[in-house]
């Protein structure tokens, strides 16, 4: 439907992105852009994050630094405790739907 | 096995750190003190005759027949209302005492049929047994007197019926009513000889009752006054099989009483533990789906969707199947593949299909409807507890003294608990909602709650941040529990956030439309009233901001120190069987069994190493990522195991188009369901009658599923998943479901201690079972949060993007109803229609006058996604400006409507919050009637079968 913002694939990846950071955005900029950054690594598949440059006009400030972290610095080290994962050989701990 | 009832100890068991010690029939025994002398000598396998008397009601000491001696006490009592006391001398058979008995049992038989070897009660009667007990020889009295006989049964419930001439008034069906099920929907009408048993409605029959159809009652009665049909029809069972019930995630405990391979009826059985011997209708009785006519047992191919469906054998469609996903690899690649686990379906099942679309598709593709109901669960309670799952079992209710329900609605979608719960709140508890309608627990009979807070949907994060203000500026936080348990530092920014002026619940009340001083009240009730315990379900999580509010709950609960004992915690309402377990068995795109991230390289050596394959680095697609992909043309074929997305998932039109998008869509379900009509491969599937396996319920308990008959189709569904996987090259080799439990053992550390064996010995066992908790882990964070200390979140309120306007002015939220389960794909093809037959939209009456509406009206809702058409039904259950529905029936399609918002975090859709206009309507929408179209031409079943014929 056009006069959603869900138009497109593209555009329905920038509002993932800008509601991530948007949900973080009781940390200031720096952290709350790493923290987006950390989350769309760990939960978003390849082509999700290679769809966006960064550069896109719609993506908030937060959202674009976050991929401006992952384009020159790679995966953050894990941001909060929901990316933070079992080990190999742990037990005792799940994020169960 | 074959087939016996279930003990009967007569009395509740009583839970008392102090014994006592008597003497019965000159047998010692040691009972907790407050033990019934029936019960103590129940004990010892004594068999005191009784008939009002059944250990899942209280006594009631009405029907005489239980009398004993005792020495020292004059008279002849009651041993089902006589506590056992130390050192008591009990007779409980003297001549004396066999006479009183005989005349009691001469008064019942006096006045009831004597057609025993034609009732259906036949060596299956407590009344028969009875007589038999007190040895009956005559009835002095004659049959000449007055009576109860030829009085008309009544049918009106479909699945059990009324035979007044049958009934002896034990007043047991009442009493089960009240105590077990917490309807109270009969009664004892009529007093002395008059007296009878009475739904309490003008037409005094059951269907129109409040009955709920639990089967509580059914179960209770000592004759056939109250009968299955099924048994009417085909008789005593001749053997039970323990298994699992398949529809919510409570995961009650059935015996499934059989006669060769058919089912006669499902009885709740006593000892599992999360049910306790009860049932409801959907368990109890709403299996009949299993040999519908609807249902599929042949495979069936085609090239497209515009062909009718061609039946083939299994070798056929397996090798159609793997080809054209092999084709479909070599041409786009691994991750143009993937599939859908199901929460339906067994833990082993489960792990088949994630194991096979990651190690045999060879992409991280794979997800599970845990997606649309309960990730946000899994991301909120492992950010602030270390840990997602429910924080108690079920009978942690039972030690509650405030109970917080939040977007939750036991009494219909988790209807066992919330007889539990009721229970407790008869006992005395206290109960605060947060619902936008009036859910049944507001008000029902003997049941208050203190305060119900009915927000404007979308809000959630907003109450709670109003509720801990309130807690944090009133010093109501236990600073103890926080000193000790906690961060301090994140404890005290949040603190500082929430006691902002701006969270007011006076500044916030325009926002959440709850009135400020009824929120205050109820959140000093839930700091300060003892033991408050948190329940909660999809109202939390299917927003936009679903894992905020989670949060928000965890960092109440951790601010008022209700963690880590009985009766408090975080307890999330499962709405699937086995969703605990999809989730645990690896069905997300980002992780491995055990919630192992996929990236981890170690973990991925232990899974390429132990199955062959060399795994994909990277998460893979979620559902709604995995259709959008497909619209966009890179992804092109998905494994659909026991879910239907179109119309369970929401905006239907675009989950239709992404489905149509794809080369291969193969639906392994039992039925032709809305999904299948855009698939191109359908493998039948089987029940969880006809299969071996575990469900995990929401309290982590992985309990077994039996197979009780041959599926109809041939195999078990983990046996259709190793056919395509060895079609696909995988060489798998599992002879039984216990196999690949053990697999799942070996790489799974908390199901290390798990075996088939074990689970079939000990009933179930609630992870994690390793090293640590050999037995398993009832109760979470006792000395200390998993990880830690438990992690307080700011939570900001962040509205939805979901507006209100001029166009759609009014808020739709969704939900379930008791006799319908989710899609309906089961419950619609039992009788349990004659409840539900049809979606109606609720809608306030002043909403309905402004629109010229009535009760009954057919009605548009639309949206800005679609619309559709439905009836109403004009209730003050929810508030003005809200609507609400169910989405049971594939006809109404209520997620035509619904949105493509989802939850910040998780991307769980935001079912709860859809702003839409009702207006009258002449008919069927132009959707309705198009898919209505598709979906009858999509059925079409060629039946020349070509190649050999089907299994």
């Amino acid at each position: 439907m056009s006069d959603t913002p869900h138009s497109g694939t593209l555009a329905r990846l920038i509002y993932m992105a800008n509601q991530i950071a948007r949900n973080f955005c009781a940390l200031d900029h720096d952290a709350a852009a790493t923290a987006t950054a950390d989350h769309i690594a760990q939960f978003w598949d390849p082509r999700m994050k290679a769809a966006i440059s960064g550069k896109e006009a719609d993506l908030s400030d937060v959202a674009a630094r976050a991929f401006a972290i992952l384009h020159e610095q790679g995966e953050p080290a894990p941001q909060t405790r929901a990316t933070v994962f079992n080990d190999a050989d742990e037990g005792g701990r799940s994020d169960a739907g | 096995m074959g087939y016996a009832k279930q003990p009967d100890f007569g009395t509740p068991a009583v839970r008392s750190d102090r014994t006592v010690t008597l003497s019965i029939d000159g047998r010692e025994v040691t009972v907790p003190e407050g033990t019934s002398v029936m019960r103590a000598a129940a004990e010892i396998g004594g068999d005191i005759p009784k008939l009002c008397a059944t250990d899942m009601v209280k006594s009631f000491g009405s029907c005489r027949l239980c009398l004993v001696e005792v020495e020292g006490m004059r008279g002849t009592p009651a041993s089902c209302t006589t506590p056992a006391t130390e050192g008591m001398v009990v007779k409980t058979q003297t001549p004396r005492l066999e006479k009183l008995r005989r005349s009691v049992m001469e008064l019942y038989i006096s006045d009831h049929p004597l057609d025993c070897l034609t009732c259906s009660a036949n060596n299956d009667c407590e009344l028969q047994d009875a007589a038999a007990d007190v040895g009956l020889r005559d009835v002095r009295y004659g049959y000449d007197g007055a009576h109860h006989l030829g009085q008309a049964p009544d049918l009106s419930n479909p699945y059990f019926l009324f035979a007044p001439d049958k009934c002896i008034v034990c007043s047991r069906c009442v009493r089960a009513c009240d105590e077990v099920q917490g309807t109270l929907a009969l009664t004892v009408d009529g007093r002395g000889f008059a007296s009878k048993i009475s739904a309490g409605t003008a037409e005094d029959d059951f269907l129109s009752s409040e009955c709920v159809s639990c089967g509580a009652c059914v179960q209770a009665c000592p004759t056939s006054a109250l009968m299955e049909k099924s048994v009417k029809e085909h008789g005593k069972p001749e053997r039970s099989v323990v298994t699992t019930c398949a529809y919510c995630g409570v995961g009650c405990t059935f015996r499934a009483e059989m006669r060769g391979e058919q089912l006669v009826r499902m009885v709740p059985w006593k000892e599992g533990k999360a049910n306790r011997g009860h049932s409801c209708v959907k368990g109890r009785f709403a299996w009949g789906y299993a040999n519908h006519k609807d249902r599929i047992t042949s495979p069936m191919i085609r090239d497209s969707i515009d062909e009718p469906w061609r039946e083939v054998s299994w070798a056929e469609a397996i090798s159609y199947t793997a080809g054209r996903l092999k084709d479909i690899r070599a041409q786009h690649g691994a991750r143009a593949l993937g599939g859908i686990t199901s929460s339906r379906c067994t833990n082993e099942e489960t792990f088949l299909v994630q194991k096979l679309v990651r190690g045999g598709f060879g992409s991280n593709n794979v997800d599970t409807c845990a997606r649309v109901c309960h990730s946000p669960t899994g991301y909120g309670l492992k950010t602030t507890f270390g840990t997602s799952a429910g924080t108690q079992d079920f009978d942690s209710v039972e030690h509650s003294d405030v109970i917080l329900v939040i977007g939750a609605n036991p009494t219909d979608a988790h209807p066992v608990f919330a007889s539990r719960m009721k229970r407790r709140l008869r006992e005395g508890a206290k109960l605060i909602v947060i619902d936008p309608r009036r859910i049944d627990l507001v008000r029902s009979p003997h049941i208050e709650a203190q305060y119900h807070l009915p927000l404007q949907p979308g809000t959630n994060v907003a109450v709670l941040t109003a509720m801990a203000h309130v807690i944090v500026t009133e010093g109501l936080v236990d600073t103890q529990f926080v000193a000790e348990r906690c961060e301090v530092d994140a404890f005290e920014d949040w603190a500082r956030f929430v006691a902002d002026e701006s969270h007011s619940p006076e500044r916030l009340e325009p926002v959440t439309r709850v009135p400020a001083e009824e929120l205050r009240a109820a959140a000093r009730l839930f700091a300060t009233g003892g033991n408050g315990a948190i329940y909660y379900g999809l109202g939390v999580t299917e927003h936009s901001q679903g894992s905020s509010t989670v949060m928000a709950i965890a960092n109440l609960a951790m601010a008022t120190g209700n963690i880590g004992r009985p009766g408090v915690g975080v307890n999330p309402l499962r709405g699937q069987n086995n969703v605990q377990g999809a989730c645990d068995m690896g069905s997300f795109p980002h992780e491995l069994s055990g919630y192992r991230h996929i990236s981890d390289a170690e973990t991925r050596a232990l899974f390429e190493s132990d199955w062959g394959v060399t795994l994909d680095a990277e998460p893979g697609l979620r559902i709604n990522n995995m259709l959008d992909a497909a619209v966009d043309g890179t992804f092109r074929a998905i494994y659909i195991q026991g879910e239907d997305i179109l119309q369970s998932d929401p905006d239907t039109k675009h989950v239709a188009a992404g489905l149509k998008a794809m080369d291969c869509v193969i639906v392994h379900d039992l039925f032709l369901n809305e999904t299948a009509n855009y698939a191109h491969v359908f493998l039948p599937g089987s029940t969880f009658l006809e299969k071996d396996g575990t469900f995990t319920n929401a309290e982590r308990r992985i309990q077994p599923v039996r197979r009780v008959m041959d599926p109809a189709n041939g195999y078990e569904d983990w046996q259709v998943t190793q056919l395509l996987a060895n079609a696909m090259g995988l060489g798998w080799d599992y002879g039984h479901a216990s196999e690949i439990l053990a697999e799942i053992a070996r790489l799974t550390p908390t199901f290390a201690g798990v075996t088939w064996e074990r689970l079939c010995e000990e009933g179930s066992l609630q992870w994690p079972v390793n090293e640590a908790n050999p037995d398993g882990a009832p109760v979470m964070h006792v000395d200390g949060f998993v990880r830690g200390k438990g992690h307080f979140v700011v939570t900001e309120y962040v509205p939805t993007d979901e507006k209100t306007g001029p166009r759609f002015p009014l808020l739709l939220t969704t939900g379930r109803i008791l006799s319908q389960y989710n899609v309906g794909a089961q419950t619609r093809r039992t009788a349990n229609t004659a409840w539900h037959p049809e979606d109606l939209l609720e809608m306030h009456p002043t909403d309905a006058e402004n629109r010229g509406l009535n009760d009954g009206d057919w009605v548009r809702l639309a949206s800005r996604k679609g619309e559709t058409t439905l009836r109403i039904k004009v209730t003050d259950r929810v508030a003005p400006g809200v609507v609400y529905t169910t989405f049971h029936h594939p006809e109404t399609q209520a997620n035509v409507v619904t949105t493509d918002f989802s939850d910040w975090a998780t991307n769980c859709p935001e079912y709860k919050v859809t702003a839409v206009q009702v207006s009258a309507s002449n008919g069927p929408t132009d959707w309705q009637e198009d898919y209505a179209g598709l979906a009858e031409r999509s059925r079409r079943i060629s039946h020349e079968a070509e190649g050999e014929p089907a299994e």
